[in-house]
């Protein structure tokens, strides 16, 4: 599902890589066009050293051989591609640590006095969304949907608490009920998708059409490493999970209905439990980025910022027999 | 206007204001002051409409209502009320006590057919006015008059009633006290309440202080005020008068249902604690937008009620033992509930015995009083129960006092058990029937906690051989679908089981959705089960049918726009704790000062809008959410009087 996301390795480096190469395939030719236009991709790096490239590759499947059989140069490129490419994920692992900061910053423009706000599970960019805006003294309620069947709302409202703010813990089922004296719903997301749809913790469909009937913001919190260059078709089944049974029944009491064995022609008992769920792009309000706020119409622009064109499919190298 | 008036070929004109006609200009007098002939009163009435063919509304100055008191001697029984009936609309859950005691049926259960329609006939639009102490007006015809106590209030309202004016003018000549202006109200309840007060300290001496004295809420005051105010208006012998106009009045004048009780009103929780059975705990961390309902009694109250039923005498057994079942919550779900609590009456009222000196049908109605707000303190009553009640109510205030006691409570019990039968038993039948015909084979069903109706319509069409899945949503923190769940395996239906969260990811393979309801109002809003509007909600955004499935016994005439206004409230700690699951422990140790800062709220019930539901299967046939308050309002007569 997720496309590799590769953070822009510098011109400079890969212009001075390139200089040094001997043969230039057609490819190679046109990979060089690009990459003076765009950022490189983690495709056009690896083709414009296909040779060096391929010792990565099969290098898993013990091609050792046939890296040691190339000049000294090219190992230095491997080498310095491997250290591109560390570099860049490192720089991934930093973005995803200080994002949050970077989201909560913003929440003093947006919360402000008496208001009251609902969320349901638990995801620490909102969290932080809301701490900060507490020691912005800014006064404001929250509601904490629990978040069933995992029941993250619990620990959200347990640090909530201990932080200080006032929480009101409730069921999923009351948020409808609920929802008319609320002023705005926060939540985090697991992705974007590239139309601004979200793929969120299970019951955030249902949030989201109650904001929606009453007019309420709904306002989704997401790193910009969240985002997905891919467009949702039917994400309820394809970008989802289902977990086990277990959480919402306990085997014990309907062992006898859920064993398929049992052999008497017993009705099946289907138990489902998705983990996530589709929240399509006109619920939602406003999306808080690293990067500021977003409509969601205008999320796919972002994508080009961290996704090159070429690495939206990965596509696997036809065999060249190296 | 109303169809059912006479059309003129004179158009009215509404005169609004002091209007003297050429009659005496005092005339509500001759009722209040008792004195002056009858026919006082008709030269007035008769003569407007002759002098002009104009007949105006006639408003008379507003009288003062302690005039009227001094008719009613004596009438008013007031049950037990301690406090001085300051507030005639106050009550939890006033099942339209306005309708209770503001509309009497016809008097006599002889004459009940005919005499009911011509007081319709005749009365033609009594608005209102006639405040439920003058229960003592009635028909000009089909009644035995014999009055007794105050033939001249009797004669008087008589006299008015004579001329079948359809208009307010009769409303405004009949009123014994009250500036009729079509909307007033507030005046009316006003006077009622003042006239009720006057009455009840009148006959404070008399009033029998029954078990209502361990009512905790004016709910079931009011009502017995309301109720015991008609038929005991005038003595027995003339208790078979009871309002003639009442009954129209009552359905014009829209008997607007009194406010329940809001609990953050200091000084009525106060007296409620004060007669209160079990311990009022406060609530710990009440929640600042619920402080109007009474806080959740929990099953921890078991052993201190248990301990007091040797001090609850005059609390039958059986209705001690419902109300305990109540408090445990092993007892639950509209149907169930009522019918466990009209059981439960019917045995009370088997063992009844007037005590001396006292008559059946006060003495009888003031217990009930007290029994059902034993049960409100135990778990508030819910809408249906509110019209049970209020029918058993009517139906021991028309009791002919010409039965022998063991005929009359035999004619209760009878009674209670077609109440049952019809609007329950039979009902359900019914829409089953009627909703067994909306499943076509291959259909997808979803539900949602655990109606016994929807599961009823469920077995049926099984029964019948349709191929159908059924989809079964539960949620926390009832976890109500787990025993639909199993009832359903149990007879051979493939079923789904997930939580509510996980609506969306399920609903597009639904095809239809069907949903119990503990009440629907007047304005479409089912009052159900909480998370019933989400799935309501969800169901309409993916164009999925919503079928709620209902009797008529349980629509009731108010109005409700959100789930806070009126709600219910569970326990806190069962959202705390999630049984069966150890590994969500994450609130067990808080500091005091984090535990200050945490609320928890279980809401029992939500209200679902209109818009989102599709058809309402009920009794009376398969209707549009609109179609309510016609139900309510034309049916409504026939329920009471059965």
């Amino acid at each position: 599902m997720a496309g590799l996301n590769l953070s822009a390795v510098s011109d400079d480096e890969d212009d001075a890589d390139r200089d040094d190469r001997p043969v230039l395939s057609a490819a190679a030719v046109a990979a060089a066009s690009r990459s003076t236009l765009r950022p490189p991709s983690l495709q056009t790096l690896l083709e414009d050293v296909p040779d060096s490239a391929a010792v990565p590759h099969t290098s898993s499947s013990g091609g050792d051989s046939e890296g040691k059989s190339k000049s000294a140069d090219k190992s230095s490129r491997s080498r310095k591609l491997k250290h591109d490419v560390i570099e860049a994920v490192n720089e991934l692992i930093q973005d995803i640590n200080t994002c949050h900061e970077q989201i909560a910053e913003q929440a003093v423009e947006h919360i402000h006095q008496n208001e009251v706000i609902l969320t349901l599970g638990s995801s620490r960019t909102v969290l932080e969304f809301l701490c900060a805006a507490k020691e912005k003294k800014r006064s404001f309620r929250v509601f904490v949907a629990e978040g069933a069947p995992r029941y993250q709302g619990h620990l959200l409202a347990k640090e909530l608490v201990a932080r200080g703010l006032q929480t009101t813990l409730i069921t999923d089922s009351a948020v409808f009920a609920m929802i008319s004296r609320v002023n705005m719903v926060i939540v985090g997301a697991h992705a974007v998708m590239a139309n601004g749809g979200v793929i969120a913790p299970v019951g955030l469909n249902m949030v989201a059409l109650a904001a929606q009937k009453h007019a309420v913001p709904f306002v989704v919190l997401a790193g910009s490493h969240k985002l997905c260059p891919l467009y949702p078709h039917n994400p309820e089944v394809l970008l989802n999970e289902l977990r086990s049974p277990s959480e919402l029944l306990d085997f014990g009491e309907f062992s006898d209905c859920m064993d398929f064995g049992s052999g008497n022609g017993a009705p099946l008992l289907h138990v489902v439990n998705p983990t996530f769920d589709y929240v399509p792009p006109k619920l939602v309000s406003l999306f808080i980025t690293d990067t500021g706020g977003h409509n969601p119409s205008y999320m796919y622009r972002l994508i080009a910022d961290y996704y090159s064109a070429d690495d939206l499919v990965v596509q696997r190298r036809p065999t060249s027999g190296n | 206007m109303d169809a059912r008036r006479v059309t003129r070929a004179v158009p009215r004109v509404r005169q609004v204001g002091f209007f003297t006609p050429n009659a005496p200009p005092e005339q509500p007098g001759p009722v209040r002051s008792q004195s002056g002939p009858p026919n006082s009163n008709s030269p007035p009435l008769s003569g407007s409409p002759a002098s002009n063919s104009l007949s105006p509304v006639m408003i008379p100055p507003p009288r003062h209502l302690s005039d009227n008191l001094g008719a009613r001697t004596g009438a008013v029984p007031v049950p037990g009320r301690a406090n001085a009936g300051d507030h005639a609309t106050v009550g939890s859950y006033n099942p339209a006590d306005s309708v209770l005691g503001l509309e009497s049926p016809p008097p006599t259960r002889i004459g009940d057919g005919e005499s009911s329609e011509e007081t319709e006939s005749s009365l033609g639009w009594y608005r209102r006015n006639n405040p439920a102490k003058f229960a003592s007006s009635f028909p000009g015809g089909g009644f035995d008059l014999s009055p007794v106590k105050q033939p001249e209030i009797v004669s008087g309202v008589e006299a008015k009633n004579q001329p079948p004016e359809k208009n307010e003018v009769q409303k405004g000549q009949a009123s014994s006290s009250k500036p009729s202006k079509a909307k007033t109200t507030k005046a009316e309840r006003r006077a009622l309440q003042e006239s009720q007060r006057a009455a009840k300290a009148a006959s404070k001496a008399e009033a029998n202080k029954s078990g209502g004295g361990a009512a905790s809420s004016k709910t079931v005051k009011q009502p017995s005020q309301k109720k015991d105010a008609p038929p005991v208006a005038s003595s027995v012998a003339t208790s078979e008068r009871i309002g003639v106009d009442r009954p129209a009045e009552k359905e014009r004048k829209k008997d607007v249902p009194p406010p329940r009780m809001q609990f953050d009103d200091e000084s009525r929780v106060g007296k409620a604690k004060r007669r209160s059975v079990l311990n009022q705990t406060e609530a710990r961390n009440s929640i600042e937008l619920f402080r109007h309902l009474p806080p959740h009694k929990n099953g921890t109250q078991l052993p201190y009620l248990e301990s007091k039923f040797f001090e609850l005498h005059d609390k039958h057994p059986a209705v001690y033992k419902v109300g305990l079942q109540y408090l445990t919550g092993d007892l639950s779900g509209g149907n169930a509930r009522c019918i466990a609590m009209l059981q439960a009456f019917q045995e009370a009222i088997r063992d009844y015995s007037t005590p001396p000196e006292k008559t059946l049908i006060r003495d009888l109605t003031s217990k009930i009083g007290g029994f059902v707000s034993f049960l409100i303190e135990c778990r508030p009553l819910s809408m249906s129960m509110g019209n049970a009640i209020r029918f058993l109510k009517s139906r021991i205030a028309k009791l002919p006092p010409i039965l022998s006691e063991s005929e009359a409570k035999a004619a209760l019990c009878s009674d209670i058990d077609r109440f049952i039968n019809e609007k329950i038993v039979l009902a359900d039948k019914v829409i089953v029937r009627h909703a067994a015909t909306k499943i076509r084979d291959g259909d997808v069903l979803l539900t949602y906690g655990s109606s016994c109706v929807v599961e009823m319509i469920l077995l049926y069409a099984h029964e019948l051989g349709k191929q159908f899945r059924v989809v079964v949503v539960d949620s926390r923190p009832m976890l109500e679908g787990k025993k639909l769940l199993r009832r359903l395996v149990a007879k051979g239906l493939s079923c789904t089981y997930t939580h509510l969260n996980a609506i969306s990811y399920i609903m597009h393979e639904v095809t239809r959705v069907l949903l119990g309801a503990s009440s629907i109002l007047s304005n479409g809003t089912v009052y159900s089960r909480v998370g019933t509007a989400s799935v309501a909600m969800v169901a309409y955004a993916y164009r999925v049918p919503v079928l709620i499935c209902c009797e008529a016994y349980k629509f009731h005439e108010r109005v409700q726009l959100d789930s806070i206004c009126f709600n219910e409230l569970g326990d806190p700690d069962a959202i705390a704790k999630v049984p069966g699951r150890v590994d969500v422990n994450y609130l067990d140790n808080l500091s005091d000062k984090q535990k200050e800062n945490l609320k928890l709220l279980n809401l029992k019930y939500d209200a679902t809008p209109s818009d989102y539901i599709s058809m309402i299967v009920t009794d009376y046939g398969m209707i549009p959410p609109t179609s309510v308050p016609v139900i309510v309002r034309e049916y409504r007569k026939e329920y009471l009087l059965i």
